[in-house]
């Protein structure tokens, strides 16, 4: 009969695969204007990283970080935020989706739709900013005096890729707020690339109003200033010490759990029954 | 399978939307009210005018909208509680947006959703070289959908929509923009395909014959509420729509206007062709043909079926505009 | 009828063009606001952590300085703007290269059309969250203000003959978003945007003088400021113009070779 008997169903994982796959292909395709995009994205980063280069040749320390540790909080937020770039950064095509009716179309598939957005492609291109930060951090880790522990090194480990939840997070939470505001995008990606600005910093930097707000509703300063500050035992400001970053996996989670609630509030509402 | 395919009660749909920061709150009402029942197997044409309500309600059928108020099951599920498993019995064309993978080739995007569908290779693969046989799809499987034509690209949107072998097909607006041929073949295929499935067909158009080509029953919608649920002679029946007896004479007759129970519409050719219409509920064609032919020689004659876009726009107009 | 009117008439379409994006404006405000308030806060870390001046900017002028910088953002359009890329893609630049009118100075009125309407809903709004959050350190006489209206409008000119230029590519390059990515770094590095020139190690600093980007936001800033005043801003006036100029004849070098390509190639 027709496809309700699951005896002989596909599995769901292999369903996502298929899709990816074939993105990932038509990508490759294209090699000139994919090197050319990496480039673009890497000389991007050296900005950003000339920047760190150019407030530490004025001073020895901001916040409280000397240019060693500032290199390696700024290694570890762009290596994360690159990889959340690659992975969720369809996220950000949600107003045209919205606008398209593209997403009415994702409502007639058996697949969630936050699924088929974050798997509708994998722009690899994007992880250019990411390569800077890897150079960077491996740099980073050589220069610093770090007393290792099999605690400090996981969650050095971890960081990178709770950092890049952080930020799919945050790209997911952006993407639920577009169900209720019209032409919002550029407002809420001010916040997630504000947080992304912010992240490469000491929470020190910020007055403390701003500090809190890194730390709880907008956590960008569990993506690497944080845990650099548990991995090389520093004290930390006030209402963002050091201890705080042995605390980032769970802060990625829940930061995850809290954008999927939000993102179900939007797709219910989208589909009216919020009211 | 038992149970109705669509059961909606009540359906009701309301858009709340804000006219500026201060001015407040202004509310349309889509739909009103709207009870139907579709059985398995059926082919239902779902007509109205633009902005009548039919997209609304079609929208909440397949899980895209919830309804303000009223219920609505399809398939024996909630649409927007249970849309995944919904999704998996339903095929959806939509004709003014695309399914398809816009820059892949078409091949690709049938592979993409046999995927989705999590669908074997045992089971699409049949299905498929059926689709790509019946639609004449051959020629152009290797093309980027961005490249086809629109009458290339809908053929491909219909194969797309039943590569799953859904139970429901549901069509909203998918011959617009299409030309006549094109028109044709769709139609044909889908009543084709649907009838031997045992399918159930629902489409939402505003093209007569694409109702006249594909349906059996007819739900007319007018300004968000029903106004007939029937089947075609029956809305002929139930706005007093005539039908046209044209018999041309031996020789010039003086205008028939006594024949009873029908009127003399036209005269042409200075009395040669006359046009007798006559309410079938009143008298047949038959009966009248032979009261003309007792007053003067027939050489032909032929029978006019009311328009149907008359007889939908008698409906709205008896429905008080 | 001058050879003026039609400019002005592009410049007013170009500004009542901009107001109707105002999602865009608002989203740009506050997008501006949200950087105002995270670079204020990195600047005046450096200033403590010094103890004094850097550069020759306290807190209060350093604040000053990211706030007016952001505000600056919108109507200099330091950044990606493909209007004219797009067209010479599509093939529509042909119907603007046949107008009577001189492409680069339509486009380039239209321009300071749209940098003036972005003033009130862009810039102020943004001044007014510095002032709030921050504070503002503003001079009280009218001299920098006078001195710093020219600046932005020499600023606004320059931007948009760069820009111009970098669209342009667009007749000999495919995937002009590699040079416009590049050009918005550049920009944003090299202007002033992030950090004042006058902190940047002296290699840096040579490399950002040597490129038009420091009169787009360090110099109209400064002036703004009242950091720049006498001989030394009316220097600074004049290396914008020369800037202008030089880039404004680039593009018209570029402009006449495009067309020329258009026609030959058919486009």
């Amino acid at each position: 009969m027709d496809a309700s008997c699951s005896g002989d169903r596909v599995g769901a994982v292999a369903a996502y695969r298929t899709v990816l796959a074939s993105r990932l292909r038509s990508q490759l395709q294209y090699r000139t204007s994919f090197a050319l995009y990496v480039l673009t994205s890497v000389v991007t980063a050296l900005a950003g990283f000339a920047e760190v280069l150019t407030v530490f040749h004025n001073v020895p320390v901001l916040g409280d970080l000397d240019l060693r540790a500032a290199l390696l909080v700024y290694g570890l937020s762009t290596f994360g935020f690159g990889i959340a770039n690659c992975v969720a950064g369809q996220l950000d095509t949600i107003p045209t989706y919205i606008r398209t009716g593209t997403l009415e179309t994702m409502l007639v598939r058996p697949q969630p739709v936050l699924a088929q957005i974050v798997t509708s492609d994998v722009t690899l291109r994007r992880f250019g900013v990411g390569l800077v930060g890897v150079v960077t951090l491996v740099v980073a880790l050589a220069a610093n005096p770090v007393h290792w522990t099999p605690a400090r090194a996981g969650l050095l480990l971890v960081t990178p890729l709770s950092g890049a939840l952080l930020f799919a997070a945050l790209f997911t939470a952006a993407g639920a707020l577009q169900f209720w505001l019209v032409d919002a995008s550029e407002v809420t990606s001010s916040f997630t690339y504000g947080a992304q600005y912010a992240s490469q910093f000491s929470a020190a930097v910020f007055p403390v109003p701003l500090r809190l707000l890194l730390v709880t509703a907008v956590p960008a300063a569990f993506v690497a200033y944080l845990p650099a500050a548990a991995v090389l035992g520093l004290t930390g400001p006030r209402w963002a010490p050091g201890r705080l970053g042995w605390g980032t996996p769970v802060v990625a989670v829940a930061a995850c759990l809290a954008a999927l609630a939000l993102w179900r509030l939007g797709v219910r509402h989208y589909t009216g029954a919020g009211g | 399978m038992s149970g109705a395919v669509v059961a909606a009660s009540g359906l009701t749909r309301t858009f709340t939307r804000r006219t500026g920061a201060l001015r407040g709150r202004w509310t349309t009402t889509a739909v009103e009210g709207i009870s139907f029942t579709v059985a398995p197997g059926e082919t239902v044409g779902y007509i109205g005018a633009n902005g009548a309500g039919k997209s609304t309600t079609i929208k909440m059928i397949t899980g895209i909208l919830v309804p303000s108020a009223g219920t609505v099951r399809t398939l024996g599920h909630e649409p927007v509680a249970q849309r995944t498993s919904l999704a998996r019995r339903l095929g959806v064309v939509f004709g003014q947006r695309s399914q398809l993978w816009w820059d892949l080739p078409l091949e690709e995007s049938f592979r993409l959703l046999a995927a989705i569908h999590r669908l074997p290779p045992a089971r699409w693969r049949p299905r498929h070289d059926e689709l790509v046989a019946s639609l004449e799809l051959e020629g152009f499987l290797a093309r980027p959908v961005r490249q086809l034509s629109l009458g290339e690209r809908m053929r491909g949107e219909v194969a797309a929509a039943l590569l799953h072998r859904p139970d429901l097909v549901v069509l909203d607006e998918p011959t617009v923009g299409l030309d006549v041929l094109s028109k044709e073949r769709l139609r044909t295929f889908l009543r084709a395909d649907v009838a031997r499935r045992g399918a159930t067909l629902l489409l939402a158009t505003h093209d007569m014959d694409d109702v006249r080509r594909l349906c059996e029953r007819l739900l007319v919608v007018d300004r968000g509420r029903l106004v007939y649920d029937g089947d075609i002679p029956g809305l002929v029946a139930r706005v007093g729509a005539r039908r046209v007896l044209v018999v041309d004479l031996e020789r010039p007759v003086p205008p028939l206007t006594d024949v009873p129970h029908a009127d003399l519409v036209a005269v042409e050719a200075g009395g040669v062709r006359q046009r007798l219409a006559f309410s079938p509920e009143r008298t047949t064609a038959a009966a009248v043909l032979a009261t003309v032919a007792g007053r003067a020689p027939v050489r032909d004659l032929s029978v006019e079926e009311p328009d149907i876009e008359d007889v939908v726009r008698r409906l709205y107009l008896a429905s008080g505009r | 009828m001058s050879a003026l009117t039609p400019l002005c008439a592009l410049a007013g379409a170009g500004f009542r063009r901009y107001t109707t994006y105002r999602a865009a404006m608002i989203g740009g405000a506050v997008t501006n606001s949200v950087f105002g308030l995270l670079r204020a806060s990195v600047l005046v870390a450096t200033i403590r952590s010094r103890g004094g001046p850097v550069g020759g900017y306290d807190t209060s002028s350093a604040v000053t300085y990211a706030w007016i910088s952001q505000a600056l953002i919108a109507v200099v359009e330091l950044f990606s703007w493909q209007e004219i890329a797009l067209r010479v893609r599509t093939g529509d630049i042909a119907v603007d290269l046949a107008r009577p009118v001189d492409l680069q100075f339509a486009y380039g009125a239209a321009d300071v059309g749209r940098g003036l309407a972005a003033l009130l809903p862009r810039s102020l709004p943004i001044l007014l969250v510095g002032a709030a959050a921050t504070g503002l350190a503003l001079p009280t006489s009218p001299w920098p203000y006078l001195l710093g209206a020219v600046a932005v409008l020499l600023a606004t000119l320059l931007s948009f003959a760069c820009r111009f230029v970098v669209n342009l590519a667009a007749f000999w390059i495919v995937e002009v978003r590699g040079v416009v990515g590049l050009y918005v770094m550049l920009t944003t590095l090299l202007s002033g945007l992030i950090l004042p020139i006058t902190w940047f190690p002296p290699w840096l600093r040579l490399l950002a003088n040597l490129t038009p980007f420091p009169s787009m936001v360090q110099v109209p800033a400064d002036m703004l400021l009242g950091r720049l005043w006498g001989p030394q801003a009316l220097a600074a006036l004049g290396v914008q113009a020369g800037w202008l100029l030089a880039v404004g004849a680039l593009g018209r070098v570029a402009l006449t070779a495009g067309s020329r390509r258009l026609v030959v190639q058919g486009g």
